[in-house]
């Protein structure tokens, strides 16, 4: 057993819990986009970072990413997590405005407005399809491609992959259903960001079936 | 070659290693690195070799020695004398005057701009004498093709004594004693990396080198790849040995590929003679080193995406920790330093601890080298000891600034640092007081900037180039530089709104606490830097709608 504080509260926990985990475990909020239960943590959106005490000054870490360890004081909702919270919002809120769960969570920590803009589109990058495929399916159909600002998902080569199993795992984990999956006939469907069609039917893996049939 | 198995064996080649290198000889020695090629050495090196045919003059090629402004360099042993941009209608003036006559010729020689003598020898041109060549001292001495000449120049003797005479655990002690700070940027105490990585439970543990040298302006690293490769290579065996890694990978970036070849070479030449591989100099001690060639990504520099990218997967960073040293390339401890670093251990192993500390200041021991471009007269590379004033580095060695013109400000540490203005001239450099002032050490880089700079349209360049080369893992990093690019690109355009400064400061602020990795982090010092020396220049952009230096909006 370890022993920490988060905001000022003693907290007894075990060993190998991330931050998050612990800090959600105890009815503490953090905000979070990129995390997803079933994956690793990936440490991608930055709204759950938190301020760390540490004998040598303050540090900011991503809460998923970050092991709680005996003696830690962590502090989930200081200025510095505050302003930084809202620029992820207000820059994600740029990027996808238009999408209801990106406003709601923008509004979670304070935030209806975006002073800045950027290239619109509903996917916010936050990965959770790419890793369920690599890390639950274990296919990897799908994955980034590009740097930076331009990065995209994708399957590779942008043309329907063979190794998509028609599992749609990826439309589950999307935050901000940027995946789109639609029947076409009784006998097919189609995931359109993937430019695949399929056989509609169980997935080939655990035969979990989406939308019936 | 039959391999060396023990110590006085390669004591013995050394003998005779040193004895081939005879001083005296008549000798030509040709730089023959990126710069000097650049400026057309591989035309005089072929014009000398067919003028020299049959007589007996030995015709060396060297790696860079620094002064590459000068380049294509010729020097002519044993007097020294140092020829500067040698052409290939030079090349029977030197033949028959120089080597024929004993003559020197004089347009060939470098004048000194502060009194406008020429200087005859290497060793009294301004540009070395100011500098203290401690890593840097073989470049443009020994042909780096040549294991024969590192040897004879005491190559490989330190590692007959951290092999044969020290413990791993000595070996680490010394280097953390000597209080190495990695030159790779960040400063970490390099011995004490090393013992977190020999701590770290595990029989398989891997030392790397970090060659992704990407700054724009900055070439420290080349230099030493290119000039003088077996001491990279040195420095790692002893690394190794100290830390208990069987396996070593240097992680250079092809766009060096003379760096490359003669990497290559050396590592051929080091396991051909039984210094690198199985049973090192028959002392039981097995390490082997690959090369793994970066494709451009700059963010490879930073240590997670590079070993992300020698694992073959995309070169992003992931969150510490765990830090390298717990769990690093496949997961097994690493240690991982830059060239500079590892190039800094041979000669402190050789000569100890108190030799290395015996220069520096009291938080930064040793030298560091430094790369300057920009507006300075002597653009190359120089070694110095840490602590020298800015002033010193940049006017000395450096030569000044070029056509009359004054200093405004330097970029110490390229996209990730910051810029230094001239009432800062006069600090000394370490890594404490660059921090202090808003830049970094970083990998040595520096771009000298003159009057005629518009710093809002250098710190658009540096944005320009870590936006452009952000992974885009993190949205800070992702989106943040963007927006930041964007409001900078509109004030250098004369479209700066009110508030846009404002804007900018809090997103960098925010860029720089929230990014995933050293990158992101680092981003927006340049924006910061020079926010704080220089906001007037930003407020005459976006109130005034005037560039100061008339470099915005032409």
């Amino acid at each position: 057993m370890i022993t920490l504080t988060i905001n000022d509260k003693t907290i007894h926990t075990q060993v190998g819990r991330s931050i998050l985990e612990v800090a959600r475990d105890n009815a503490i909020w953090i905000p979070t986009l990129c995390y997803h239960e079933a994956l690793k943590p990936y440490g991608g959106c930055r709204l759950c970072l938190v301020e760390l005490e540490t004998p040598r000054g303050s540090r900011v870490v991503s809460s998923c990413t970050f092991p709680a360890e005996d003696g830690m004081v962590v502090h989930t909702n200081t200025k510095t997590i505050q302003q930084s919270r809202q620029i992820v919002a207000q820059l994600l809120l740029a990027r996808a405005g238009h999408v209801p769960f990106i406003r709601e969570l923008a509004a979670s920590v304070g935030v209806n407005d975006t002073p800045y803009t950027l290239p619109q589109d509903t996917c916010v990058l936050c990965a959770r399809c790419v890793r369920a495929c690599q890390e639950i399916v274990g296919m990897s159909a799908i994955s980034i491609a590009n740097r930076g600002s331009d990065r995209v998902v994708v399957p590779p080569f942008k043309i329907s992959s063979a190794d998509c199993i028609e599992c749609t795992t990826c439309v589950l984990v999307c935050p901000t259903d940027a995946i789109t999956l639609d029947d076409i006939t009784d006998s097919s469907r189609t995931v359109h960001e993937w430019q695949s069609e399929y056989a509609r039917g169980a997935c080939r893996l655990c035969e979990y079936t989406l939308n019936g049939n | 070659m039959k391999k060396l198995d023990t110590p006085q064996e390669l004591d013995a080649w050394r003998e005779s290693c040193k004895n081939e290198l005879d001083h005296d000889r008549l000798r030509l020695r040709v730089c023959d690195g990126t710069g000097c090629r650049a400026l057309g050495s591989q035309h005089v090196l072929t014009a000398l070799r067919q003028a020299v045919n049959g007589n007996n003059v030995e015709i060396m090629t060297t790696g860079c020695p620094g002064f590459c402004e000068q380049g294509p360099l010729v020097t002519v042993d044993p007097q020294q004398i140092a020829y500067q941009q040698v052409t290939t209608k030079h090349v029977h003036k030197i033949i028959s005057d120089t080597l024929g006559k004993g003559e020197v010729i004089s347009e060939l020689l470098y004048v000194d701009p502060s009194n406008g003598q020429p200087v005859t020898t290497e060793s009294e041109l301004p540009y070395y004498k100011s500098q203290m060549r401690r890593v840097t001292d073989l470049n443009g001495q020994i042909d780096p093709h040549q294991i024969e000449h590192y040897i004879a120049h005491k190559g490989y003797m330190a590692l007959s004594k951290a092999l044969y005479d020290m413990s791993p655990d000595g070996i680490i002690e010394e280097v953390i004693r000597s209080q190495l700070r990695g030159r790779g940027g960040a400063g970490f105490p390099t011995g004490v990396k090393w013992k977190f990585c020999r701590q770290s439970p595990g029989d398989e543990k891997y030392v790397i080198c970090n060659a992704d040298e990407g700054n724009p302006g900055a070439f420290t690293d080349r230099s030493l790849l290119e000039a003088n490769p077996h001491r990279i290579i040195e420095g790692m065996i002893i690394g190794a040995r100290g830390i208990g890694a069987t396996e070593g990978f240097i992680y250079i970036r092809s766009e060096y590929p003379l760096a490359i070849e003669n990497l290559n070479i050396a590592l051929n030449q080091a396991r051909e003679h039984g210094l690198l591989g199985k049973n090192i100099l028959g002392s039981g001690f097995d390490f082997n080193i690959q090369l793994r060639l970066g494709a451009g990504a700059f963010v490879c520099g930073e240590e997670t995406a590079l070993m992300a990218s020698i694992e073959g997967k995309p070169g992003e960073p992931r969150p510490r920790p765990p830090f390298p040293a717990q769990e690093g390339l496949w997961g097994k401890p690493s240690n991982i330093n830059n060239v500079k670093s590892w190039a800094s251990i041979p000669s402190i192993i050789a000569n100890g601890a108190e030799w290395f500390a015996g220069v520096g200041t009291e938080k930064s021991k040793g030298t560091a080298m430094f790369s300057m471009v920009g507006k300075i007269n002597n653009p190359g590379v120089v070694e110095v000891p840490i602590g020298i004033s800015l002033r010193e580095l940049i006017f000395d060695a450096g030569g000044g600034i070029p056509d009359g013109k004054s200093f405004k400000a330097v970029q110490f540490g390229g996209p990730l640092g910051g810029c230094i203005p001239a009432q800062y001239l006069d600090t000394p450099i370490d890594y404490e007081s660059l921090t202090d002032l808003g830049a970094t050490m970083g990998s040595g880089g520096l771009v000298v900037a003159d009057e005629s700079t518009c710093m809002v349209d250098l710190a658009r360049y540096f944005m320009n180039f870590t936006q452009e080369e952000s992974c885009g893992q993190c949205i800070p990093c992702r989106w943040g530089t963007k927006v930041m690019l964007d409001i900078l690109t509109r004030i250098c355009n004369g479209q700066g709104e009110k508030g846009d400064i404002e804007t900018l400061e809090q997103l960098a602020n925010t860029v720089k606490t929230a990014s995933l990795c050293g990158l992101g982090q680092a981003a927006p010092n340049p924006v910061l830097s020079s926010l704080r020396h220089f906001r007037d220049e930003y407020e005459a952009h976006v109130y005034d709608k005037r560039c100061p230096s008339k470099v915005c909006w032409k």
